[in-house]
């Protein structure tokens, strides 16, 4: 049977009163880079947060490549082939950027429970073509703790790609960007999506990259899906004007 | 049946005195985020404020008015600590504020023993309150009848200063959110002053409210912090309410406990703490923490832990030296560098997962003396060879150490340390109180190597191989898949876990390889000594561990080395003087007020700097 990459239905999650999330439901299939937009607070990262194991919802089912994952921990939705990237960046500060890299390859070729190898000799070549692929070789010694933090959403990038993942979820990947960056970035990850023919689902406040790599595009608002469909769809969409001429969109 | 009874209003009665206490440690917790170590000897002071202040006088005024006069004296007491020593740490890392609270603990020590002698003191009777009610068909003594009442009392009072003062209604808006305090323009100086007062208050009433039952002795600090900590943990960091009913919770299981375990009475009050805390990991009343981010100041000294240093030389030079020290055939300097090196092993095995793991343990002697106390117990009873035991011993804290690391690796921060701490302490009272097994007090003594390394040089040899080979051996797994890993932990547990590491188990794994090699420092050390005594496993063999990391720098890789050498040497010294503890007091406070970084620090900052050009330049 072939389904659909990521298959959500119903998801719900509230905090302390506050409708986070509510009641929402959409697809994705191989090849897809899909958008999902929103004002600041409207649950996308919470969204996210569901799709990955940190946050457990309330209600509804997640599916990827059929396996249910409502309930599983982070790492074990990891070896379901997804990588993600955060709003905020979390990096492993005392390492530098190719360590940060190659802990993840390390991990993927399951070579993490050695205990005597000598870790700086391990998949260099692997982490420096990732490295190369998202554009920040030249920072390779670097120390995460010390990057800029465009640099580090690269890192992230870089390491959630790392276990050749068929999801990809990226929450505001390029935010802290110069706009020239953030098309080079996302024009990468078209390509990634293209040539892989992988799913990816993004967050991004830039609407004009937005319009231009989205495949399909998906608005939140107050934690509820008011709309879905194509770049154009969109962009004449009553209720999204609205949305965004009355909140702001940061 | 009666007996029952009896035992459930005796514990409800100690569950009041825990309370207060308890409750005093959790308002400081909410607000300042230090973990005051020191709040048992606060307890202690007011025992002994409320012995001298109340004398053998029956006038219930003098009685009562003295044990609040305690309380406010205790109080103030814990003022002066806040302003001279505290209000200079908030800004420094967890670890460095609890050590100077250590330091604190070890000052109140001597200065009590100076005022009122080493003597335990017999409290006074409360006068009205000397005889029995009959209740529940039981005669209980009127004084726990008073003190079962006090704490709901105490409650209430609590509830009013935080729900209906504007006092209050800050303290409580601190403890939900500090960031919005500041914001709101309040005096935070002030406000922590005010909140250690209240906390350091509720621990003398706690102490002078005792006096009746237990009287005033120096072993009340370490005798009740364990159990502070368990009800804090239990109850929730911060939450009042929490305290109050685990307070009850833990007292009872003690009350009952003395009549099913008496030889470990201790024992359900611990299991009771971990069934509580595998269901609800914040305690009862707790709020989880929220995705950790470290502060940017803190990352700078993290990060050179694990990597490639110039040091090879150095540690060929020390290897040489120590291994020519047996020539000079010098006997107590060989002695004394054995227990140097053994100590600092014991540093570097909780350096392991401390510096790379950023896991903060204060119940690491719990290794190293079940280490010293599974050799001594094999010797005693099956009189098995050296040669077995350093083995048999490691590998009995190896089992510990995966029981304890199971519980403890679900929790982080300080209560993860909290319950290290307390396992510690569990394993203490079974030593301490099983006397017909271990000894007791006066531990298991006779306890010499046996085959080759019963020649002082041999063994001497034995150590200083065993001990280098296991610090290569850990230098290895820090640089090794794993040590990245476990480091990719204590960096970002969220970032690991989205990249397939299962944080927990990696650092149940280190956990259990560090009790294993603590506990084959311990086994060494027992057979060094030629005896082993309860004190092995205490608090402040703990605390001698991260103080011996704190002087030598955490993440500096020859922390452990500089620190324990330093430490053990200093402290042979110093325990020649009558009032020591207040002198190493004093010295630990300097130092961290001083000398954050530790003394490897000083290098350790030069070489940050190097690496970052490395990175830069090239
Ligand atoms: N851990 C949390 N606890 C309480 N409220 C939260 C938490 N995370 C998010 N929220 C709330 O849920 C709503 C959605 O937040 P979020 O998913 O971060 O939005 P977005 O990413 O679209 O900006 C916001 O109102 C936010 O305050
Ligand atoms: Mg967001």
């Amino acid at each position: 049977m072939m389904g659909e990459l990521l298959e959500v239905k119903h998801l719900s999650k509230s905090f302390a009163g506050i409708q986070a999330v509510n009641d929402i439901s959409f697809s994705i299939n191989r090849g897809e880079l899909v958008s999902l937009i929103g004002p600041n607070g409207a649950g996308k990262s919470t969204c996210f947060n569901m799709l990955n194991g940190q946050i457990k919802p309330d209600k509804g089912s997640v599916r990827i490549n059929g396996r249910e994952t409502v309930g599983m921990s982070p790492d074990k939705i990891w070896k379901l082939g997804v990588g993600r990237t955060f709003q905020i960046t979390a990096t492993f500060y005392s390492m530098t950027v190719l360590e940060n890299v190659r802990i993840a390859l390390i991990n993927d070729a399951q070579k993490l429970y050695s205990f005597f190898a000598r870790t700086e000799k391990l998949y260099h070549e692997e982490a420096m073509n990732l490295l190369e692929q998202v554009g920040i070789v030249d920072q390779r010694d670097r120390l995460c703790g010390i990057l800029a933090y465009g640099d580090l959403k690269r890192v992230e990038l870089a390491v959630a790609l790392a276990n050749n993942p068929g999801l990809l979820l990226m929450d505001e990947p390029t935010a802290g960007m110069s706009p020239k960056e953030r098309v080079a970035l996302m024009a990468l990850t078209h390509e990634i999506v293209k040539t892989k023919n992988i799913a990816a689902l993004f967050t991004e406040h830039d609407m004009d990259v937005v319009f231009n790599h989205a495949s399909r595009i998906m608005v939140l608002a107050r934690g509820s899906l008011i709309a879905s469909g194509m770049p154009d769809e969109i962009k004449n969409n009553q209720m999204v004007q609205e949305i965004y001429l009355g909140a702001s969109f940061t | 049946m009666s007996i029952y009874a009896v035992q459930f209003l005796i514990g409800l009665s100690d569950a009041s005195v825990l309370f207060l206490t308890a409750s005093g440690l959790s308002i400081i917790f909410g607000v300042s985020r230090i973990v005051n170590f020191s709040h048992g000897s606060f307890y202690m002071l007011g025992a002994y404020i409320g012995y001298s202040l109340i004398g053998d006088s029956d006038n219930p005024l003098i009685f009562w008015g003295g044990l609040f006069l305690a309380a406010v004296v205790t109080g103030l007491v814990g003022v002066l600590v806040e302003i001279v020593l505290l209000r200079r740490l908030y800004h420094v890392p967890e670890l460095f504020q609890l050590i100077a609270t250590f330091g604190v603990i070890l000052v109140i020590q001597d200065l009590t023993f100076m005022i009122w002698g080493a003597e335990d003191l017999l409290g006074p009777r409360a006068p009205g309150l000397t005889g029995s009610i009959e209740l529940l068909g039981a005669l209980v003594p009127s004084y726990d009848i008073a003190l079962i009442v006090l704490s709901p009392l105490v409650l209430v009072g609590i509830w009013l200063l935080f729900y209906k003062t504007r006092w209050g209604a800050l303290v409580r808006a601190a403890t939900e959110d500090r960031e919005m305090v500041a914001a709101l323009g309040v005096n935070q100086n002030l406000l922590f002053t005010g909140v250690f007062f209240l906390g350091c208050f509720l621990a003398g009433l706690g102490g002078a409210a005792q006096l009746p039952k237990g009287g005033a002795n120096l072993l009340m600090d370490f005798g009740i912090i364990a159990e502070v900590f368990v009800v804090v943990v239990v109850g929730g960091m911060g939450s009042i309410w929490g305290a109050y009913i685990a307070a009850i919770i833990i007292s009872e299981l003690n009350a009952f406990g003395i009549l099913f375990l008496p030889e470990s009475s201790l024992v359900m009050m611990f299991l009771a703490m971990a069934v509580i805390l595998i269901a609800r990991p914040w305690g009862l009343f707790g709020k989880s923490e929220s995705m950790e981010h470290k502060p940017p100041s803190e990352r700078e000294d993290l990060t050179i832990s694990g990597r490639k240093l110039p040091w090879n030389w150095g540690w060929l030079l020390l290897i040489a030296v120590l291994l020519v020290i047996p020539w000079f055939q010098i006997d107590f300097v060989m002695t004394l560098v054995i227990e140097m090196v053994l100590l600092s092993f014991f540093a570097a095995t909780l350096h392991f997962i401390m510096g790379p793991g950023g896991m903060v343990s204060f119940g690491h002697a719990l290794f190293f003396g079940g280490g010293s106390y599974a050799v001594a117990l094999f010797v005693n009873y099956l009189q098995l060879p050296m040669s077995v035991l350093l083995i048999a011993g490691p590998a009995v804290t190896m089992v510990f150490a995966l029981l304890v690391g199971w519980f403890c690796v679900r929790l982080s921060g300080v209560y993860f340390a909290m319950l290290t701490l307390a396992f510690a302490q569990l394993a203490w009272s079974v030593v301490f109180q099983w006397d017909s097994v271990t000894g007791g007090d006066d531990g298991i003594i006779g306890v010499w190597p046996t085959g080759p390394a019963e020649d002082k040089i041999v063994f001497y040899y034995l150590v200083i191989t065993l001990t280098s080979l296991s610090l290569y051996v850990i230098r290895r797994v820090i640089s090794s898949p794993f040590g990245f890993a476990l480091r990719a932990c204590r960096d970002s547990s969220l970032r690991s876990r989205a990249i397939g590491i299962d944080v927990r188990k990696i650092q149940w794994i280190a956990f259990t390889i560090s009790g294993f090699m603590a506990g084959l420092a311990g086994s060494l050390y027992v057979y060094s000594k030629g005896s082993i005594f309860p004190t092995e496993m205490a608090i402040p063999r703990s605390f001698d561990a991260l103080i011996m990391l704190l002087l030598g720098g955490v993440q500096s890789p020859v922390g452990p080395i500089i620190g324990g050498s330093v430490y053990t040497f200093l402290i042979d010294y110093i325990t020649r003087f009558d009032y020591w503890r207040l002198l190493l007091g004093i010295m630990i406070m300097l130092l961290i007020v001083l000398f954050p970084r530790g003394i490897s620090g000083i290098f350790s900052s030069g070489i940050i700097q190097r690496i970052k050009l490395l990175g830069q330049s090239e």
